[in-house]
């Protein structure tokens, strides 16, 4: 099956069993190469040499006006008007786009052409800078295709996203001759400026029957809801202007608008909210007396002053983005590059990309009539939100607004997200600004789910060559009740397990691994044995444990699934005179880490290790025979953003962080190394994902004035 | 194997002669090619003029955005009312947004026709509007009007069908073409075609409706809810199935279908395919023919061999033992599959090309189904085998999410849409899409208390907020006597001896006024006293004066130290969504007196934390206030014990988790039972005094007294009252205390940070 997922190994890759099979693998790979290339070459030799009829493409150095011309005759035919019923389901050709590996759709472009009429006119400028940009974009893009039989979507190159630059009838017949036209199926274009005077239709006027429409200022009425894309109108002061991103804290005006061309009933509805709230409100409008050569576009004036725009948009908080004739404005993408949260008035306006993006976090929306109310629903916006709001639309700009490369790219994806919705982009990924990702954490298990206790727990014995520690560790663990399975990983390749007859008695299954190479990592591998969801990691050598306190820890666990639950904890520190992190394993009053010597977790948290432990973290440890358990800790903090939990009192164990290496004593450089670890891992995980908690869990009645016997877990906490 | 191996290198010599006998040549020039593919492949130009391009639009007119409209703004929205019909209703063009203006948002439903009874179903629907927070009795006052008629099932081959609906809603006058109506519907059309006629004009009413089309559907206005049983529970609702997140997420079946095979008709486009995909093995998909009255007249060969098969395996066995399900349209787009997917946790491959999703205005529905296409059923196999197993556990998890928060009742249905509604009313103060998607839900999310994620208990750790690192400490004051009590004077010490502490909070519940400022003790942090209003549940409200996240909940006679409120505040911050807290009681499950149980005694579990000394986000009391409804604050009015766990059962309705005790120094009051002597001034009832919990084994009401145990019945009571009316068991048990992490440790006390709390 050809899946683009790398898929998770059943078994360990290095696992003794499996060696065997090692050469037939290699015979198969040999015959696979060898058949493959008989087939590639047998078919090379039918395959339509297309490749080498590409002569007018290789030219490089072309100009726009050397493309041929296209002659429309007056009687070409003209494709219906857009069919508002259309739905992907009914109108689009899913066939064209078939099952691929990538998940990503294939896009086709038309060559330029210019069109002419009988009479030789031209029928609109063969091609705008923008849409040039925007077709270069699709072309460098994972989408492109210049094969127009595998293509799925196809982009004219007729520019059609200035309505008024064009001629509509002559425009439609144009579409119409396209090669692969077909009632417009699968036909994508783009379109900012649509409708023309006097009623502003909400959708390009050009009949254009099935196709695909994104267009910058659909209503709720010309929108077909999963069909088109409602893109935003591209504002070329975002390529010609640079505004560095401003950090919270308050700006000068509270709202702004800055607008020329409002109409004059809206502008006399924000000279009166003006004149109620005073200075914090400031109401620009065109400059009338500008000396020569400064362009209008960048001035906007109030009374005398002449402020520079859109550089003025960035002293406010919030900026007002009215309807005019058209409900698309480009004024939303100067506001959103200045950071400025956009107060959105215009009913019914289908806001850019809003399929995938969450505009309640970056904007207001305010119907028309409410006008007169928007300060006040202003004002009852909590100040961090507001932050967050400059901080979301700030982002939007940069990632769907700065360029017709970000128009073009979210456009496609869009449409690749419905073609292919198990592969589409998630919600977080379209709206969390990058500092957002960074500093969230999504919990992979984020159900508060408490697992039964019927399940039990898996034992993971980590062990080497003491035999004796270890069957005096599998006697004292199988005396828990809620063991259901303990399984031995023999780390030592020198020497065979003890023989069955020999091994403890016990009342649940035992199984014995055994690995290929003397690693740590074997510890978290996620063996197929293991059938529960809770995994009890334990060494050889931890025998001062009781059946009350094991027990307990399950039943802790129970309650914290998504967490490290262990008994020795350890804290990091900073260093202040070393600048540099510590590790403290002396009797503090904090914990942050817990030793996997002894400690439940989710065996989920065994995929996550072995398959996606970030950086090198993971052939580190083996190298180094060290901090398995510190990487544990790391990579679970890290994931659910939640602190480990310590069980019962300490103990007296006998160095826990030695008990990985065999015959190694505690000394003060294992030590360092540890610390190390802890800068180490910090670095790669680029953050220090622990968390510092001041409490340990305990029974409910732990130590308390009460009769032993009538406790769950009366054995706690001797020595 | 050596004969094999020589064999294998035979072959292996003969096949590379070969290659290069036939293929020698085109292999270089294929490679020869493939060197330059990458180069040849036809990029757009890059044209050498690119640069001097003219702009889409002159700089000139972008800003000018076409002259004015000489249409004023007003004049064009009135004209928009007229100018679409209501086929294309949108919000702003059919609903009356000034009757919401005064009153909120309020519902009324009509009153019901005598003589014409309503469905079950109805029945359920209209008393779910009718426990609603926003429900009203008097339609002047209200926003939103439902139907007494049942127009549930709109079938009108069917039995439930109501005649004459149209001439029953014109005369009422409050129909006003359908205004801020909201009518209902499970099935639309009938035999053959089921397309979605109703049978009546429903005007400008929203449509609430399931197996909506797409393009029927009037974005923004109507609601897709799902189709439901007729027994689907009236609250609570059964838990979703997935009671464990096994990986990887390996069930017996990856795929399953089991239903009807249309052989004619609309539909059996897809329903005739699916039995395509069976492979027996992890792909099963069972179909049969036998339904319908002549369904033999239609039989083809597949017929005889398919319903045996199907006969085989157990519906509900294959639900829970497969990770995908198929939900294919049925006659219409919608099926009973949809949700018994979502509880089974059986992930939705849902093949039912332009069907609206149920709440999908809200409910982003690729984080829980694979929606597929049913042009290409022939892919779904590969499809969902190559979803990542990470993937998959995330599925499983939303379905359940989903399913409990907004499918499995018909309170939860009929609450997401009014509530999807009201967020339309004011866009400012409505939920995002955000909320809907992640735990708990938007229907505990309420928009009015705040917009901000950061206010909320839940979203601290998704969004990379930390809760506040300062807590109000709310005391309830209900000493009769008009100077203040040592206790709770000792108190005041105590807490605002706390780091932590920003402000104290005295919420003065006694007749008498309140002693004067200067008789209250100097204290480094502010104090503000609140009078109440007599009501038990005042002590939930959401006070302005509560500025902090944190609140530490406070009876006058608790009795804590510094250390405890600084320890227990370290644990919150931890565990900021639930209450944490120090006394704490249990409840059971009585099988011999089949209800459920409360006891104060000392045991080995916990599920409630008494809010007489207990730290919780102050959303709960917003929470508490406004999204219970009135009856069940009246309710706990009346009872004289039970706000504290009415609070306990809240909170564990939202997090599904128990709440959190952490170690005590020595033995609280109860502290309760006081407020008796406040309300009516008489001194009958004594203080109860240091009273410590009694032991297992001896029966609370010796020790106590008839009060002890009068109050205990109470609370059992309100206890078992507080499930009815959730229609479940929220409460969730612990095992476990929080204790500090050296605490009773054989180490120096030195080192200790609490040893305080050892003594």
């Amino acid at each position: 099956i050809m899946c683009a997922s790398a898929k998770y190994n059943t078994r360990g890759p290095a696992l003794i069993p499996r060696m065997k099979t090692k050469h037939r693998i290699y015979y198969i790979t040999l015959f696979s190469i060898v058949l493959l290339g008989l087939i590639a070459t047998g078919m090379f030799q039918f395959w339509p040499h297309s490749i080498e009829s590409s002569s007018d493409w290789t030219v490089e150095k072309r100009s726009v006006h050397d493309v041929p011309v296209v002659k429309l005759p007056a009687d070409s035919p003209i494709p219906e008007r857009g069919d508002l019923s259309c739905r992907m389901h009914t109108c689009f050709d899913v066939y064209r786009c078939g099952f691929n590996p990538k998940n990503k759709i294939k896009v086709y472009i038309y060559s330029l052409k210019k069109y002419v009429d009988e009479y030789g006119t031209l029928v609109s400028n063969t091609i705008s800078r923008e849409y040039n940009e925007l077709l270069t974009a699709i072309s460098d893009s994972e989408f492109y295709t210049d094969d127009v039989n595998r293509a799925c979507l196809f982009v004219p190159s007729i520019d059609v996203l200035n309505q008024n630059a064009l001629r509509i009838k002559e425009t439609a017949q144009a579409l119409a001759q396209l090669s692969r036209w077909d009632r417009g199926t699968n036909h994508l274009l783009f379109n900012m400026l649509p409708g023309g005077p006097p009623d502003y239709n909400t959708a390009l006027d050009v009949p254009r029957d099935r196709a695909l429409l994104a267009g910058g200022g659909f209503s709720t009425w010309t929108y077909r809801q999963g069909y088109d894309v409602s893109i935003p109108v591209y504002s070329p002061l975002s390529g010609e202007v640079d505004l560095p991103e401003r950090g919270p804290g308050p700006r000068r005006y509270f709202l702004l608008s800055s607008q020329m061309a409002l109409h004059p009933e809206y502008r006399v509805e924000l000279e009166a909210l003006q004149a109620e709230n005073g200075e914090s409100v400031l109401i620009l409008d065109k400059c009338t007396n500008l000396s020569d050569g400064v362009p209008a576009v960048r001035k906007r004036c109030y009374k005398n002053q002449v402020f520079d725009y859109p550089q003025v948009l960035q002293e406010s908080t919030f900026c007002v983005v009215l309807r005019g004739a058209r409900l698309g404005q480009a004024v939303l993408s100067d506001v959103l590059q200045a950071g400025c949260v956009p107060v959105i008035i215009a009913d019914s306006y289908i806001l850019p990309f809003s399929e995938v993006l969450d505009w309640k976090r970056a904007s207001v929306v305010i119907p028309e009539e409410k006008m007169p109310e928007m300060y006040s629903i202003l004002q009852s916006i909590p100040q961090r939100q507001i932050e967050e709001m400059q901080r979301q639309a700030r982002w939007f700009w940069e990632a769907y607004f700065r360029s017709m490369k970000a128009i073009a790219l979210a456009t496609l994806q869009i449409i690749n997200d419905r073609i292919y919705p198990y592969a589409a982009i998630s919600y977080e990924e379209w709206n969390d600004p990058p500092a957002v990702k960074w500093s969230s954490v999504s919990n992979p298990l984020f159900l508060p789910l408490i697992p039964p206790q019927s399940q039990g727990f898996t034992a993971v014995v980590l062990t080497y060559d003491r035999v004796e520690s270890l069957f005096r560790v599998i006697t004292e663990v199988s005396k828990v009740p809620s063991l259901s399975k303990l399984l031995v990983v023999w780390n030592n390749q020198n020497k065979n397990p003890p023989e069955d007859s020999l091994w403890p008695k016990i009342r649940v299954p035992l199984k014995v691994v055994r690995t290929a190479e003397n690693k740590l990592s074997n510890r978290f591998f996620p063996y197929d044995e293991i059938e529960t969801e809770a995994v009890l990691a334990i060494d050889d050598d931890i025998i001062m444990l009781t059946s009350d306190e094991l027990q307990f820890g399950y039943e802790v666990w129970r309650e914290f699934p998504d967490r490290l639950v262990g008994y020795p904890g350890r804290l990091h520190l900073w260093d202040h005179e070393m600048n540099k992190w510590k590790y403290e394993s002396e009797w503090t009053n904090e914990v942050s880490m817990v030793l996997t010597g002894a400690a439940f977790y989710h065996k989920y948290f065994n995929y996550l290790y072995t398959y996606k432990m970030p950086g090198d973290i993971k052939n580190w440890v083996d190298a180094h025979m060290n901090c398995e358990d510190i990487a544990m800790n790391f990579l679970v903090a890290n994931v659910t953003g939640k602190s480990v939990i310590k069980v019962t009192p300490r103990k007296k164990f006998k160095c826990p962080e030695c008990t990985a290496i065999d015959g190694l004593s505690l000394d003060q450089t294992h030590m360092v190394e540890r610390s190390e670890c802890i800068n180490k891992f910090a670095s790669v995980f680029g953050t220090m994902p622990l968390k510092v908690v001041e409490h340990r869990a305990d029974p409910v009645l732990y130590k308390d004035d009460f009769p032993e016997k009538l406790k769950s877990f009366p054995n706690i906490g001797s020595l | 194997m050596q004969t094999r191996k020589k064999y294998i290198f035979l072959t292996f010599l003969a096949s590379w002669l070969l290659l290069f006998l036939f293929g020698g040549d085109q292999l270089r020039r294929f490679s020869f090619f493939a060197g330059r593919k990458a180069e040849a492949r036809r990029n757009w130009p890059r044209w050498t003029d690119r640069t001097l391009l003219k702009s889409f639009v002159d700089s000139e007119e972008l800003p000018r955005d076409g002259d004015p409209s000489p249409l004023s703004p007003r004049q064009r929205r009135a004209a928009r009312l007229s100018l679409y019909g209501s086929s294309r209703c949108r919000m702003e063009t059919c609903f009356d947004f000034s009757r919401c203006e005064e009153h909120g948002f309020k519902v009324f439903t009509y009153p019901q026709e005598r003589g014409q009874p309503v469905s079950e179903t109805y029945g359920k629907i209209l008393s779910s509007l009718e426990r609603s927070r926003y429900h009203t009795a008097d339609p002047e006052e209200a926003c939103l009007f439902i139907l007494g008629i049942d127009t549930l099932d709109r079938d009108h081959l069917s039995g439930q069908y109501v005649r004459n609906v149209d001439e029953k809603i014109r005369s009422s006058p409050l129909w006003n073409g359908g205004r801020n109506h909201l009518i209902f519907n499970l099935y639309s059309g009938t035999w053959p075609d089921y397309a979605g006629e109703l049978g009546f004009d429903i005007g400008q009413a929203i449509l609430a409706k399931a197996s909506f089309d797409t393009r029927s559907f009037r974005p923004g206005f109507d609601v897709s809810i799902p189709l439901f049983p007729k027994d689907h529970p009236q609250r609570g609702g059964d838990k979703g199935w997935l009671y464990q997140d096994s990986v990887p997420p390996k069930k017996k079946y990856l795929l399953v279908f089991k239903g009807k095979r249309y052989l004619t008709g609309i539909g059996s486009g897809t329903r005739n395919a699916l039995h395509h995909i069976h492979n027996g093995k992890d792909i099963i998909s069972l179909t049969t023919c036998k339904h319908g009255k002549d369904w033999e007249k239609h039989k083809d060969t597949r017929c005889d061999k398919d319903n045996i098969d199907y006969e085989r395996f157990d519906y509900r066995e294959l639900l829970h033992n497969s990770t995908f399900c198929i939900v294919p349209r049925g006659r219409r787009l919608g099926s009973f599959r949809f949700l018994e997917a979502l509880q089974a946790a059986c992930i939705p491959v849902l093949l039912s090309d332009g069907w609206e999703l149920p709440f999908a205005e809200a409910i982003d529905w690729g984080k829980a189904a694979v929606v597929g296409s049913e042009r290409l059923l022939l892919q779904i196999p590969s499809a969902v085998r190559c979803i990542h197993p990470e993937r998959v556990l995330a599925f499983q998890q939303q379905t359940q999410f989903l399913w409990d928060a907004y499918f499995s009742s018909v309170d939860k249905i009929v609450h997401t849409t009014l509530e999807i509604i009201k967020d339309r009313l004011s866009p400012h103060r409505s939920r995002s899409r955000f909320l809907w998607n992640a735990l708990p839900g938007g229907l505990l999310v309420l928009p009015d208390f705040s917009t901000h994620l950061g206010d909320f208990p839940f979203y601290y750790l998704r969004h990379g907020y930390s809760p506040s690192k300062k807590f109000t400490a709310f005391i309830r004051a209900v000493s009769q006597a008009g100077s203040l009590s040592q206790p709770i004077l000792r108190l005041i010490q105590a807490v605002s001896g706390s780091q932590n502490c920003a402000q104290i909070v005295v919420l003065w519940s006694c007749q008498k006024p309140p002693p004067p400022s200067g008789k209250w003790p100097q204290t480094t942090v502010p104090l503000t006293i609140i009078q109440g209003r007599g009501q038990l549940s005042d002590r939930f409200f959401p006070f302005e004066a509560i500025q902090t996240d944190a609140v530490l909940s406070l009876d006058e006679d608790s009795s804590l130290s510094t250390s405890e409120v600084d320890f227990a505040f370290s644990v919150w911050r931890s565990f900021p969504e639930r209450i944490v807290g120090f006394p704490t009681q249990s409840h059971f499950w009585d099988p011999e007196q089949r209800r459920w149980g409360y006891t104060s005694r000392w045991t080995n579990e916990l599920s409630i934390v008494l809010t007489a000394a207990a730290f919780y986000h102050r959303y709960y009391h917003s929470l508490f206030t406004e999204y219970l409804p009135a009856g069940l604050r009246e309710l706990v009015d009346g009872l004289a014990a039970c706000e504290d766990i009415l609070m306990n059962v809240l909170v564990a309705a939202v997090t599904k988790l128990p709440p959190i005790k952490v170690t005590q120094r020595k033995q609280h009051k109860e502290g309760v039972a006081q407020r008796a002597e406040c309300r009516d001034g008489a001194a009958g009832t004594p203080p109860p005094g240091q009273r410590s919990p009694s032991a297992p084994h001896s029966a609370p009401a010796k020790v106590k007294g008839t009060a002890g145990s009068q109050r205990l019945s109470q609370r059992q009571d309100c206890l078992d009252q507080l499930a009815h009316w959730f229609g479940y068991m929220p409460l969730v048990s612990s095992q476990l205390r929080l204790d500090p992490v050296l605490f009773k440790d054989q180490v120096s006390v030195l080192r200790k940070k609490y040893p305080s709390l050892e003594k």
